[in-house]
């Protein structure tokens, strides 16, 4: 192990790059920009969750003046390809029927047929005047009804994979996949205490404020560009290449800055139909989804039924685990069952468990990515269980977490071996942080839960450009959703030793930048962030051949230190020399300097946070209210703190959201029923304390500078710290989301109710 | 159906434009006037994005049919900062790293400068309250709280 390296820029809170555009109004999001000549487009949207399309007849609508084009299923032929991403693969032919139906609607909202016209206006009405003959069938709206005998089949080609037997019949199991270790049984035997429970949460929605939007035009030679709001446009450009039928190296992506994504931002649902719509039309044509078409048609994250069965000794020593969780997919398979399994015991080390993970289809929107997908809901049901071993076994839940607790060394329940990992050190910062200790206040209750994620790695490029004066440009092809252009630009500034405000940090389109994956997986300031100070060195080692050059002595004999080229002592006439010295004469000397460095980053490094939440409940309302809430987290090494805070803030607060009121509600014949902010209700700033954080920094080391993804682990504890608060304000065990006030009311009630004698 | 002509006064200027009778006030200012600092969240006045301020007053644009701007003054996001010169609330929200994606951004701006108009001198529970109709799904509101209440204290005696 060498020192830790002392930083100039790195943990420092420089104001963002891009911050002026977006206190100004100056910034430009999807839904800003115009081209000229610019078509409007609208989707028509099925009203049944499930039903065999008879027919679609779209001659009134192309006959109104003002229509230019519309497009069914019918213009988007099917696609078998695949896109990678990072090490998994995208099924475009899921994707390319959830962006339009072609034989079946599968939820209600599923796009089938669309408009461009010369207004908004026009393209509604014309969207009104198709007739669309449904066969309904009945809608598959929960687990239980999914995976009963009878129940009606959404693919007749789907069969389970990974099923031990009876696989090749039709199902709605897409998947099932297992994960043990150890003897099950005599773990069990061996317990003196064995807890098990059975959970279940609903449909969440990421609630990015900005909706989806793009603008696409395509020339009569199929050559297109794409301005999108996207975490991923060179995904975008891959997927709609496939699905439109266009040849990707003849597809341009230009990411708009993005308003929220979480996650829900990665796969494409307007920008095919947009394209398909202007290679019809031959002129640009835009698209913006309204909020309720966000809600009904956009991905979520799964509900979930999980039964959970935790094992311990009197001493707290966890002897034995059991898990099964069945995931709601939505309309196609693809939910993150497997990822909530794999994380689901990541913090504990248990010699023995069993745990298996159903993916399962149903009558509502298909799922995309949220914030740590499949993890919140896991931890949500061990960490109650935990919770409630606790207070049987009268153990302080955290050092009753702090006994069991991963550490470096320690088998992963997925497999890999730990590294350094922050576990027990985010454990420690929270037991002896004043939070954990301060007296309570009447009807108050307090929780604590622990969150695990392992954040991605994947693909990144990036160059890095020295300028005549001395500044530095960089480029990365990842959106900046909360300021990874500041934490690029500090890690450049780091590298060649100039001031940050002198390093210009911009995003780059599917042609100005190489290949990148998704801003995602909490890999951005991890991956992009490795290839971005591997570029610096590269135009830094640069700037030291020149330097040699100058001073006509090897290159090995140059210094680097405090952003100057210092030469070797005996070198007459010689002295140190700025990067602002040595760009002046790179005319001179070779010509302009260009860093650049492309990576593929195989593994990240997993990260785990503990929060403390203080709850209020009103008994006569069932109303609570979050009074004090505390997030402790590893981060490996903050690179720009305040948004770090932010991440570990703004990730509470939505796995707060998630705890308390947020959640599909869909009636009987499937029809999403709360499909708007005023039904569907995410937190408010008067819902809300202030969020208080503390930065625990144990060094990943996978990359320079020790940092390890900040982005997801924060929403995967809130669910369970918020409930198990709950549990100790009632003393009720609630085992479903959210736990709204007339939940909550129903079950104070029933236990205090006095029984009638009859 | 002919357009309505509408004369208004946006940002302390002279402004006019067309726009059907149906036409929302976010709408005539984004595509009219080319004003797109104001966003649209849901376009049902439940996320204020599209926070202006009418006659002084804090509305949502995309409540306010167009033609109801006509001989009235409106601010939007595009009139905080007067020349080179960012509102003090624009200044905090950049040091207090008060924003993540920055699409709700200009709408607690807007908001917060009704507040401050009305009341210079807030609690933390006021102005959580007050910037109750706007939502942010990044941040947790802590740092816009702390933004806040620092240009409130910062603006104390300084006539902005």
């Amino acid at each position: 192990m060498t020192a830790p390296r002392e930083f100039t820029y790195v943990g420092t809170r420089p104001i963002r790059h891009d911050g002026v555009d977006k206190v100004t109004g100056r910034a430009s999001y999807g839904a800003d920009m115009t081209w000229p000549g610019m078509l409007h487009g609208f989707v028509l949207r099925s009203p049944h969750a499930h039903a065999r399309i008879v027919s679609i007849d779209t001659s009134a609508a192309e006959a109104m003046p003002g229509v230019q084009a519309v497009i069914t299923g019918r213009d988007l032929p099917e696609t078998t390809a695949k896109i990678a991403l990072g090490e998994a693969a995208i099924d475009l032919r899921d994707i390319g029927d959830n962006v339009i139906a072609r034989t079946k609607v599968l939820y209600h909202g599923h796009a089938v047929a669309a408009v461009a016209a010369t207004t908004l206006d026009i393209a509604r009405r014309a969207a009104e005047t198709i007739a669309v003959v449904y066969d309904v069938l009945e809608p598959v709206m929960s687990i239980d009804r999914a995976i009963a005998a009878d129940a009606p089949i959404l693919h007749p080609a789907m069969r389970t994979k990974g099923a031990a037997a009876g696989a090749g019949e039709p199902s709605n199991v897409a998947s099932r996949m297992e994960l043990k270790r150890g003897d099950l049984d005599a773990g069990f035997a061996d317990a003196d205490l064995v807890v098990e429970r059975e959970f279940r949460t609903p449909m969440v929605h990421q609630g990015y404020i900005e909706p989806h939007a793009c603008i696409a035009r395509c020339g009569e030679d199929g050559r297109a560009v794409v301005w999108c709001t996207t975490q991923g446009p060179f995904v975008v450009r891959d997927a709609c290449a496939a699905i439109t039928g266009l040849d990707p190296a003849h597809v341009k992506v230009i990411p708009s800055e993005i308003g929220g994504g979480f996650g829900g931002k990665i796969v494409v649902y307007l920008e095919p139909l947009a394209l398909a719509l202007s290679r019809k039309a031959q002129r640009p044509v835009k698209m913006v989804m309204g909020r309720d078409d966000v809600f009904r048609a956009t991905g979520p994250t799964s509900g979930s039924k999980i039964r959970v069965k935790l094992g311990a000794k009197r001493d707290g020593t966890f002897v034995a685990a059991s898990a099964s969780l069945w995931y709601e997919a939505g309309a196609y398979s693809g939910s993150p069952a497997g990822a909530g399994a794999m994380c689901a015991l990541a913090p504990y080390r248990i010699a023995n468990f069993f745990i298996e993970a159903y993916d399962v289809v149903v009558n509502k929107p298909k799922v995309a990515a949220y914030r740590a997908p499949g993890s919140p809901i896991a931890a949500f049901a061990i960490e109650s269980v935990v919770d409630e071993i606790a207070r049987e076994l009268k153990i302080d839940p955290i050092e009753l977490r702090f006994k069991n607790a991963s550490e470096e060394g320690d088998r992963a329940p997925y497999g890999p071996k730990y590294g350094p990992i922050g576990l027990k050190a985010v454990l420690d910062a929270a037991r002896n942080h004043p939070h954990w200790r301060a007296p309570l206040g009447a009807n108050h209750g307090r929780g604590i839960a622990v969150g695990f994620w392992f954040n991605a790695g994947m693909n990144s490029s990036a160059t890095v450009t020295v300028n005549a004066d001395g500044s530095a440009a960089v480029v990365t092809g990842n959106p900046d959703i909360g300021g990874t252009r500041a934490a690029q630009a500090i890690m450049v500034a780091e590298e060649l030793g100039i001031p940050v405000d002198r390093v210009r940090s911009n995003v780059g389109d599917t042609d100005g930048s190489g290949y990148t994956d998704v801003t995602g997986g909490s890999r951005v300031c991890y991956a992009t962030g490795m290839a971005v100070i591997r570029a610096a060195e590269d135009a830094r080692e640069q700037l030291r051949a020149r330097a040699a050059t100058i001073w006509n002595v090897s290159k090995d004999a140059v210094e680097w230190t405090d952003g100057r080229a210092i030469p070797p002592p005996a070198t007459e006439k010689a002295s140190a020399m700025t990067v602002a010295e040595l760009a002046a004469k790179m005319t001179h000397t070779g010509g302009p300097i260009v860093g650049r460095a492309s990576l593929y980053a195989p593994m990240a490094g997993p990260a785990f946070g503990a929060h403390i939440c203080d709850l209020d409940v009103d008994r006569e309302t069932g109303c609570s209210r979050v009074v004090r809430y505390t997030v402790f987290q590893d981060v490996g090494r903050a690179v720009h703190p305040s948004y770090v805070e932010g991440q570990m803030q703004g990730g509470a607060a939505q796995g707060i959201g998630w705890a308390l009121n947020e959640g599909y509600v869909y009636s009987a014949d499937g029809v999403m029923e709360n499909a708007g902010f005023l039904d569907y209700r995410m937190p408010v700033a008067s819902d809300l304390p202030m969020i208080d954080t503390v930065i625990v920094e144990v060094a990943n080391p996978l990359h320079p500078y020790g940092v390890r993804g900040v982005g997801e682990v924060p929403i995967a504890p809130p669910l369970a710290a918020v409930a198990n608060a709950m549990r100790d304000a009632t003393g009720i065990r609630f085992t479903e989301l959210p736990l709204s006030p007339p939940r909550v009311l129903e079950a104070i009630e029933a236990a205090t109710a006095i029984p009638v004698q009859v | 159906m002919s357009k309505l002509h509408i004369e208004t006064t946006v940002n302390r200027e002279p402004a006019e434009f067309l726009c059907d009778p149906h036409e929302t006030l976010l709408s005539a200012l984004r595509n009219g006037l080319g004003l797109t600092g104001t966003k649209e969240g849901c376009a049902t006045g439940d996320c204020g994005a599209c926070s202006v301020l009418l006659d002084g007053r804090l509305v949502p644009a995309c409540l306010v049919l167009a033609p109801e701007a006509h001989g009235r003054t409106i601010t939007t996001i595009e009139g905080l900062s007067r020349g080179d010169a960012l509102h003090p609330l624009q200044q905090k929200f950049l040091e207090h790293a008060a924003l993540q994606c920055g699409i709700c951004t200009p709408g607690f701006l807007v908001a917060a400068k009704a507040l401050l108009d009305a009341n210079p001198n807030p609690s933390e529970a006021e102005t959580r309250f007050w910037l109750a109709g706007n939502l942010c799904r990044c941040t947790g509101y802590d740092k816009i709280i702390r933004a806040v209440l620092d240009a409130a204290s910062d603006m104390k005696g300084s006539a902005v």
